[in-house]
């Protein structure tokens, strides 16, 4: 069975849910503690939501450091497929392994509410599940989630394809930048989720995991999940060359 | 020894004692029951561990008398929360508790750590905690502190669950003039265990050592339970200055300014230490590395020894200089009482003590041996080393107490209680249903009413301030909060558990007993609607002064409506906490009893929620109101104290009437069930309707008052729904639970219209010079705004200003 692994930070708290989604996409969930510089064979790693190491000082800064993120760096720059939920993206931001910040929200609370996201790539590791160009009903739990970028890396995003999910109203029309509660946290150009130039590595603000299944209101999430779980059998099963681009540079 | 105890002897003794919190009185029992005069530090042992908060001195012999059996009882009240089997080898831990007085002082570290405190009751007997409900009052929303105090407390509930992944899931936010100097914070957490988990916070073994874990200890929180939760505020204490105490006419005042400087009374809280303490003290007990586990939390090390020995029959040896500090230069008394958060006392056998650090150093804690269980039943300090059973060679004893002296032993006071010379009670069986003179009647436009009722602060939807919690952390939340109770389900069963919360302190102010089983009666009733059954009751009860009799009547009639309302329920209390000297300079707060309720749901599919479902259903009233509007958000409204009294209950009727919704339920007979509290009928169509998405048509038969069947608040009442064909089972079932029953319209539509007709409904249209009958006829938008938007305004939350606050 696929291997993937799940990060767990002290302060982690999302490690547990995202585990029980991985298992319900079919694949064997890998406890990866923060201290172990081994990725155990993993397929695909996933950072979990939660407050890594607290996130005193800022959101992901510290977690970065730890020895399992150089692991994870590692694996991303030969081209392993890695994914981060909320906190886990802000981790990766902060890693330089996607590009941009995520900084506080504008109305500077912390924010729990399901928001609506579009994928705007169909044909990527991490959407291709996700299901046809349709608002996707997902939970958002965080208070640095405002995702910020230079125009002109703003631009590159959009040129390359590599904005994933952005926040939309309910009719599937993209949220304005500012004071649209459909862009709940004030994110440039609505953007929620941000893929790396080699498309290996992707971020997301909202989280896939908590929306797997219907008893909880809502399963859109869960075909985010099965793609990702997909795409690391297929990378398995098929170790071909890959794009080998040096960590942190795709940034 | 005993020379050394004389030499330790504070000087002048009354003085400590007092300062201390302790009475002439209690002093005298203190050295009754050591034989002698106790030490500086003994005191200051005595003065945490008797005090209200620690000793239940005051209400002990009331809750004794509460009803503490039931099915699947685990553990009850004196375990630090109560646990429920609900099968599969499954069981549920939950209590609440408050933590009003450290809120009052600095909200958000109040706040947040009472969050901490209640999860770590939760997890130390086992269980993974899966739920926090956070019940909030407040004084007026339009006034500047009420804004800050709001802000701060939410802030802080939210910090700090939402850190350490536990979901806020439902509580309730109610607004009173009376709590305008003394806010409630209380805060219910619910965790799920196997049952072959469980553990006691005892210390059994001797020879066995006591390990403390977690962070180290320091100043803050010095007494906070004997100085904040056990004496009344003063002015200059209820601000952030801080830090906190008793007003001049308060045991604790004397010697307040030796003390202050000395004494940081509110603890800090650190969510992630508590996050890592959670991992590791469930995977100290999943590898069955302890023999039993207390936190710390009020009277910190001095409670967690007592109480675990105290359980046990053993004593246990402390060893003062072993207690891991955070600054130096702490006097012993400061390392005893001090209540630094994010602590756990673990009892260990000596051959697992290196597993155990393995642990604790794997999630990044301090832990060290700070004393060991003996057989001698004494809690002893020792300064310098200890030996096998006492000092070492030139150390120094600072203290020997029986352990039950200061938990099991520990003073009780019979207080005394004297009713009120006036008093409202319930009008009598069959009075005439006529609303107070003093209200709006005659010429009323109920439609109006209705939109200033569901806008109003207590009424309106409360998702600006649940929206600052993480609701849905832990993947089980089925339904969070604004809809009634919470639903969580049980991963790898069909089971769900159903939480509120519900506490009617206009009623209770009224009248203690009635309003005290009232809140047990609506708390049951909201998990009840959904289909689950009742598992059992926690209860916090925030009342004034104990010392005023009249203030101890209300706690004492409040204790025994919460008695008779839970044998007439058949449910348990499995544990709480009691909040007294809930007063400030501008008076007491309404008398507060807080019921939390965990239910159980058989199957999460057969669930229904209070929203309207479908158009076409058939709406129908169960039960049927009797008068009184005295306490009702339709006389706070009218800005008027009605003459009549508050409405009666029921308690077989309400019984009925849960068993009722139920079954029905069970049945898959019902689209829907909402039950009639705050605003009254009009308020839960109205809320149903929101909730539902569509509107309904409704002809309401009118007795003699239309505020009273559209307003009053007279429980046992559930409007439901179904569909047309399933009505008649719904009809029959009802009389056969001996309930009243009544078809009175349809779902559909974008209004809600509600046409009053019978005998009661006549007068007022006329007076309005209207020739159309009285009727609300709102449409469905406006109703939605009204509700939505009510609380933000109330608070000023919809000014620019609020936008750019940070923390």
């Amino acid at each position: 069975m696929t291997r993937i692994g799940v990060v767990v930070f002290p302060g982690s708290n999302c490690d547990r849910d995202t585990m029980h989604a991985v298992e319900l996409a079919g694949a064997e969930p890998v406890e990866l503690w923060h201290e172990q510089a081994s990725l155990e064979g993993s397929a695909g790693v996933i950072l979990p939501g939660g407050f890594a190491y607290g996130d005193y000082l800022r959101a992901g800064v510290i977690a970065r450091f730890s020895p399992v993120m150089r692991a994870v760096a590692g694996f991303a720059a030969e081209g392993g497929l890695v994914f981060g939920i909320c906190n886990g993206f802000q981790v990766l931001a902060e890693a330089g392994l996607v590009p941009g910040a995520l900084l506080r929200n504008r109305g500077l609370r912390f924010l729990g509410r399901d928001v609506h996201v579009v994928a705007e790539q169909l044909d990527t590791p991490f959407t291709r599940l996700a299901g046809p160009r349709r608002p996707l009903r997902l939970p958002i739990a965080h208070g640095e989630g405002c995702y910020y970028a230079d125009s002109e890396a703003l631009d590159d995003l959009e040129r390359d394809g590599r904005v994933l999910f952005r926040y939309v109203r309910e009719d599937g029309t993209v949220a304005g930048d500012q004071d649209d509660p459909a862009n709940p946290n004030g994110s440039l150009r609505a953007i929620a989720g941000v893929m790396n130039a080699a498309g290996n590595v992707a971020g997301l603000m909202p989280h896939p995991e908590r929306a797997a299944e219907s008893l909880l209101g809502s399963d859109d999430g869960f075909g985010i999940v099965r793609s990702f779980v997909e795409a690391a059998a297929i990378a398995e099963r098929d170790p071909a060359p890959r794009a080998a681009t040096p960590a942190g540079a795709v940034a | 020894m005993t020379q050394m105890l004389e030499r330790e002897a504070a000087p002048e003794p009354v003085l400590l004692h007092r300062a201390l919190g302790l009475t002439d009185e209690e002093l005298g029992g203190i050295r009754q029951r050591l034989g002698r005069d106790p030490s500086e530090l003994e005191l200051a042992m005595f003065g945490v561990m008797w005090s209200e908060h620690c000793s239940y001195k005051s209400s002990k012999p009331l809750l004794r008398t509460l009803p503490t059996q039931g099915d699947g009882v685990v553990a009850g009240p004196g375990e630090n929360a109560g646990v429920i089997s609900i099968g599969d080898g499954l069981a549920v831990a939950f209590k609440i508790e408050s933590h009003n007085h450290p809120s009052a002082v600095a909200p958000y570290q109040g706040a947040a750590t009472g969050v901490g405190g209640i999860l770590r009751d939760i997890f130390t007997m086992g269980a993974r905690p899966i739920a926090v409900l956070d019940a909030l009052r407040f004084g007026d929303p339009s006034e500047a502190r009420t804004r800050h105090l709001v802000d701060g407390v939410v802030r802080g509930v939210g910090g700090y669950g939402n850190c350490v992944g536990v979901p806020t899931v439902g509580g309730e936010l109610v607004f009173d003039p009376s709590y305008g100097g003394n806010p409630l914070v209380n805060v219910m957490a619910i965790g799920l265990l196997e049952e072959r988990h469980l553990t006691r916070a005892a210390a059994p073994g001797p020879g066995n050592l006591a390990v403390l874990f977690g962070s180290a200890t320091g100043r803050d929180g010095i007494g906070g339970a004997s100085v904040l939760a056990s004496a009344t505020f003063g002015e200059d204490e209820t601000s952030d200055r801080g830090p906190a105490g008793a007003s001049p006419r308060s045991p604790v005042s004397s010697d307040r300014a030796a003390l202050r400087s000395k004494r940081p009374s509110v603890q800090v809280g650190d969510p992630f230490a508590e996050k890592l303490l959670i991992e590791a003290s469930l995977e100290l007990i999943e590898r069955g590395l302890v023999e039993g586990l207390q936190d710390l939390g009020a009277a910190g090390i001095t409670c967690a020894t007592s109480e675990t020995a105290d359980r046990a029959g053993t004593g246990i040896l402390i060893d003062l200089d072993a207690v891991p500090r955070r600054e130096p230069d702490m006097a012993p008394f400061e390392v005893m009482v001090s209540e630094s958060q994010e602590r756990m006392l673990a009892i260990v056998r000596p051959d697992r003590f290196d597993e155990v650090t393995a642990i604790c150093r794997r999630w990044g804690l301090p832990c060290a041996v700070i004393g060991r269980v003996t057989d001698d039943g004494d809690i002893v300090v020792v300064e310098g080393g200890v030996a096998e059973r006492g000092p070492a060679a030139g150390a120094r004893e600072l203290a020997r107490i029986p352990a039950s002296a200061l938990t099991s032993d520990a003073i009780v006071h019979d207080r005394p209680a004297v009713p009120p010379q006036r008093r409202r009670a319930a009008p009598a069986p069959g009075a005439p249903m006529v609303a107070s003179d003093h209200l709006p009647e005659r010429g009323m436009d109920p439609g109006a009413v209705l939109l200033a009722l569901l806008g109003g602060a207590n009424v309106a939807s409360r998702r600006p301030v649940f929206e600052q919690y993480d609701s849905t952390v832990q993947a089980n939340t089925v339904v969070g909060p604004g809809h009634g109770a919470a639903v969580l389900r049980v991963r790898g069963t069909s089971k769900a558990l159903v939480a509120a919360t519900d506490g009617n302190a206009r009623v209770t102010d009224l009248d203690p007993w009635l309003g005290a089983a009232m809140s047990v009666a609506e708390a049951t009733r909201n998990v009840s609607i959904t289909g689950a059954r009742p598992l059992g009751i926690t209860n916090c009860l925030n009342f004034g002064d104990p010392t005023r009799p009249d203030a101890f009547w209300q706690l004492s009639e409040a204790v025994r409506g919460l008695g008779d309302a839970c044998r007439a329920l058949g449910l348990p209390v499995t544990g709480g906490n009691v909040s007294l000297y809930n007063e400030s300079p501008s008076g007491a707060i309404l008398p507060t009893p807080e019921i939390g309720v965990v239910g159980l749901l058989d199957d999460s599919a057969r669930r229904v929620g209070p929203g309207l479902a479908a158009d076409g259903d058939t709406i129908v009233l169960i039960g049927e109101v009797t008068p009184g509007l005295a306490g009702s958000e339709y006389a706070a409204l009218a800005g008027a104290a009605p003459e009549d009294g508050p409405p009666g209950l029921d308690l077989d009727l309400e019984r009925r009437l849960q068993a009722f919704v139920r079954e029905a339920i069970g049945r898959g007979l019902l689209a829907s069930a909402q039950d009639v509290s705050g605003g009254g009928f009009a308020v839960a169509l109205a809320e149903a309707a929101i909730w539902g998405g569509r509107g309904a048509l409704v002809r309401l038969p009118i007795g003699s008052s239309p505020a009273v069947d559209l307003f009053g608040e007279s429980p046992s009442r559930l409007v439901v729904s179904a569909t047309p064909r399933h009505v008649p089972a719904v009809v029959l079932l009802a009389r056969q639970h001996g309930l009243p029953v009544e078809q009175i319209g349809t779902v559909g539509g974008a209004r809600l219209v509600v046409e009053l007709t019978g005998s009661g409904a006549t007068g007022a249209a006329e007076e309005r010079g209207s020739r159309v009958a009285d009727s609300i006829d709102v449409p469905l938008p406006n109703l939605r705004h009204a509700w939505e938007h009510g609380l933000a305004r109330a608070l000023g939350w919809e000014s620019p200003a609020f936008a750019s606050q940070g923390r």
